[in-house]
């Protein structure tokens, strides 16, 4: 048992941190500069990130879930406006289905129903109801959704309309979009491939929770680090806020929650690719709701700490705390796991 | 990065697992039971003579000399089989392997490690709490002995405790924190008096303090230099805090099955709202197995515990109080009626975890200012 990044890992965290810093938004004004968020999403796709989930040969991805985890830490602590997770996720459900033509080239990413909780599954010749497709970046042409075909599912895809490029049009997180499907978008099976098990949703399933929870560790160490340094500057009653130990405890919890959530958050992304589908869930799920419930906590630490600019739209504390809400309920949110994870050890429930 | 077991870890956990079906004592929780303590000294010479405690400490000491990650599968397979938890004295250790001359620790570590000798922590006092600095029990050089008087206070295993590892000031012309001695003083003596304390819960074995009149304790007995005491105290108070030292897991691990098991055999008598707490205490409780999984990996990069001590003693803190929590909401108005309930008496337990070695205020004091760099009023 060693928990420490190897080596590699080590580099690519550093690397990964160094590129989102230089390119990702530093206030709000930083959203609409096209140039920029162009220049990032090159760079992304550029360093490969997009294809870590595509087949590295004999069905293994390229990169494990570590690696993974290891990039969308980066980008959730910049909150940079850039598509991965999306793509990432429809290259590796994709992989799982055998499909290589689908994926990793930040084109298509993953329709959801409502709930955001799964893959949506869609019968018919066309959707049924609204489907939304998550971390859809500027380039992205098509969702993948799932076909009941006997006990398992096959992959099918559904087109998307061209992406709304101003941030007013964007959905609750200012970083990452969600596209609408309308209902009677007609859907279009992925050819090839075979179909998909229990045992792949779980793997995938696994690794968006995985996903998920680094982004919200990285929207954590984002926010605090901009609201540390705030509190050390603005002074009242002449001194620093920070020097108060009403503040200061805020902010201690607060740090404290992002240490735990990084540990639960760190082995999830190893289960992805070294536990059995079952296992890896599991890991997924308590890491998903620890970090669900610290996000929250940390980004509304946030926002007080820094009063009233903090209630600006102007000001970039909402942002972080935005995309934390995207990223709970992507995948589900605390309650949705701990729901799941009773289920699994408790057996099934009793009375309301 | 790498959870699962190297080949020598999996064969330790494999020999680990069978003692542990073989000789685990069926102890009740030590939170909730006198009986616990009682039988907690046979326990830990137990654990001691199979080679199965003080993995990570030096091998002339009575230790193995084993990774530190080893203690996480020792409290892993310990919380599986329901046995009880190691004992939490690795702060002790810790405090006279830095600290003590190797007359000392030839002395008093083969005794502490093996159980053999049973030791308490003589720091707060009644006037003399978070502003631990501030304490008032003096020894006193007298030929080749100190005196020592002064009362001790929330001083845990006292009533059965050998030795006590008593912090004390030995110079009152300078200022406090540098005015403190550690001494190891027998018990059992004339001039120690050791008063049991109740706790909220009811359990009276774990709690006591400890009067100090005219006992005397010889100078060879000084661990570290004269006017040392602070930094012993901040060496051991810092691993006090570090769940990796105390063991904590486990006991969370198996609190936490016991309310699955409760929930699981009747599944129609609970709520959703007791299910959900229960499922809340065990991510805390995998949350602090991983993170202390994490801390220990550290050490193999040699990092020097610190401050971040008061990180984990706050996460340790909560999984502790959220444990309590589930065991309160399961059990219901059972825990308003009935006083000898289990799941009151875990709740109730765990109130002190916020306030035992550091209060939570204090440990948020420390990761403001020594982690977060923010300035001092």
């Amino acid at each position: 048992m060693d928990t420490r990044d190897t080596p590699e890992q080590a580099e690519l965290r550093r690397a990964a941190r160094r590129l989102v810093r230089e390119l990702a938004p530093a206030t709000v004004a930083d959203l609409d500069d096209a140039t920029r968020a162009k220049r990032l999403a090159v760079a992304v796709a550029d360093a490969g990130w997009l294809e870590l989930r595509s087949d590295g040969g004999g069905g293994e991805p390229l990169a494990s879930g570590v690696e993974t985890a290891i990039v969308a830490d980066a980008l959730g602590g910049a909150v940079a406006d850039v598509a991965f997770a999306g793509p990432v996720l429809a290259a590796d459900l994709a992989r799982r289905a055998g499909c290589e033509a689908a994926g990793g080239d930040g084109g298509t990413v993953v329709a959801f129903d409502r709930a955001l909780t799964a893959p949506a599954v869609v019968a018919g010749p066309a959707t049924a109801s609204e489907l939304f497709a998550v971390d859809a970046g500027d380039d992205a042409t098509a969702a993948l959704v799932l076909v009941p075909d006997g006990s398992g599912h096959r992959l099918a895809q559904v087109p998307l309309a061209r992406a709304e490029p101003s941030v007013e049009g964007r959905g609750t997180d200012l970083t990452r979009a969600v596209q609408n499907v309308p209902p009677g978008t007609a859907v279009h099976r992925v050819p090839g491939g075979r179909p998909l098990g229990a045992d792949d949703l779980a793997a995938f399933t696994a690794l968006g929770l995985a996903l998920t929870s680094a982004d919200l560790v990285g929207v954590m160490r984002g926010v605090l680090d901009l609201t540390v340094a705030y509190a050390a500057e603005r002074r009242q009653y002449g001194v620093p806020i920070g020097s108060f130990q009403a503040v200061q405890h805020l902010l201690a919890e607060a740090h404290c929650l992002m240490e735990g959530s990084l540990s639960v958050a760190l082995h999830a992304s190893w289960a992805v690719d070294d536990l059995a589908p079952g296992e890896a869930l599991a890991a997924s799920r308590v890491a998903k709701a620890y970090c669900t419930r610290a996000a929250r906590t940390v980004c509304e630490t946030a926002i007080q700490v820094h009063g009233g600019i903090g209630n600006t739209w102007e000001h970039v504390a909402h942002v972080y705390l935005r995309r934390a809400l995207l990223s709970s309920e992507w995948f589900g949110d605390d309650g949705v796991q701990l729901r799941a994870l009773e289920a699994g050890r408790l057996g099934a429930g009793g009375g309301g | 990065m790498d959870y699962r077991d190297s080949p020598e870890e999996a064969a330790f956990r494999a020999r680990l697992r069978a003692w542990v079906a073989e000789n685990n004592p069926g102890l009740p929780p030590s939170s909730t039971d006198d009986e616990y303590w009682a039988r907690q000294a046979e326990w830990h010479t137990a654990l001691y003579d199979a080679g199965f405690f003080g993995l990570s400490w030096p091998k002339r000491y009575g230790g193995h000399e084993l990774p530190p990650v080893f203690d996480v599968i020792l409290d892993e397979e310990l919380a599986a089989a329901g046995a009880p938890p190691r004992p939490s004295l690795g702060y002790l250790v810790q405090g006279i392997t830095v600290h003590g001359s190797d007359e000392i620790k030839d002395r008093f570590l083969p005794g502490m490690i093996s159980g053999r000798e049973r030791w308490c922590q003589g720091f707060s006092e009644p006037d003399a709490g978070s502003d631990l600095a501030a304490l008032r029990t003096t020894a006193v050089r007298d030929g080749d002995d100190f005196v020592i008087e002064g009362h001790k206070i929330w001083t845990s295993y006292s009533d059965v405790a050998d030795w006590c590892f008593l912090l004390a000031r030995t110079d009152p012309d300078v200022p406090k924190h540098r005015g403190l001695s550690a001494f190891a003083v027998s018990m059992h003596q004339p001039g120690v008096e050791q008063r049991p304390l109740r706790m909220i819960n009811g359990i009276t074995s774990e709690f006591g303090q400890v009067l100090f009149d005219g006992a005397r304790v010889p100078a060879a007995n000084m661990i570290g230099e004269p006017g040392e005491g602070w930094r012993i105290a901040m060496t051991i108070v810092s691993h006090e805090r570090e769940p990796g030292e105390l063991g904590y897991v486990a006991r969370y691990t198996k609190t936490v099955k016991e309310l699955e098991r409760v929930l699981r055999a009747d599944a129609a008598a609970y709520r959703s709202d007791q299910r959900e707490a229960v499922a809340w205490a065990h991510v805390q409780t995998e949350m602090l197995r991983l993170h202390v999984c994490r801390r220990l990996s550290e050490r193999l990069d040699g990092v020097e515990h610190g401050p971040g001590g008061s990180i984990d003693k706050l996460l340790m803190t909560w999984v502790e109080q959220a444990v309590g929590a589930a065991a309160l909401t399961v059990a219901g108005p059972a825990a308003a009626t009935d006083a000898e309930d289990v799941g009151l008496k875990i709740y109730l337990y765990g109130r002190a975890q916020s306030v035992m070695g550091g209060t939570s205020q204090i440990q948020k004091n420390i990761v403001a200012t020594r982690i977060l760099g923010l300035p001092t009023a």
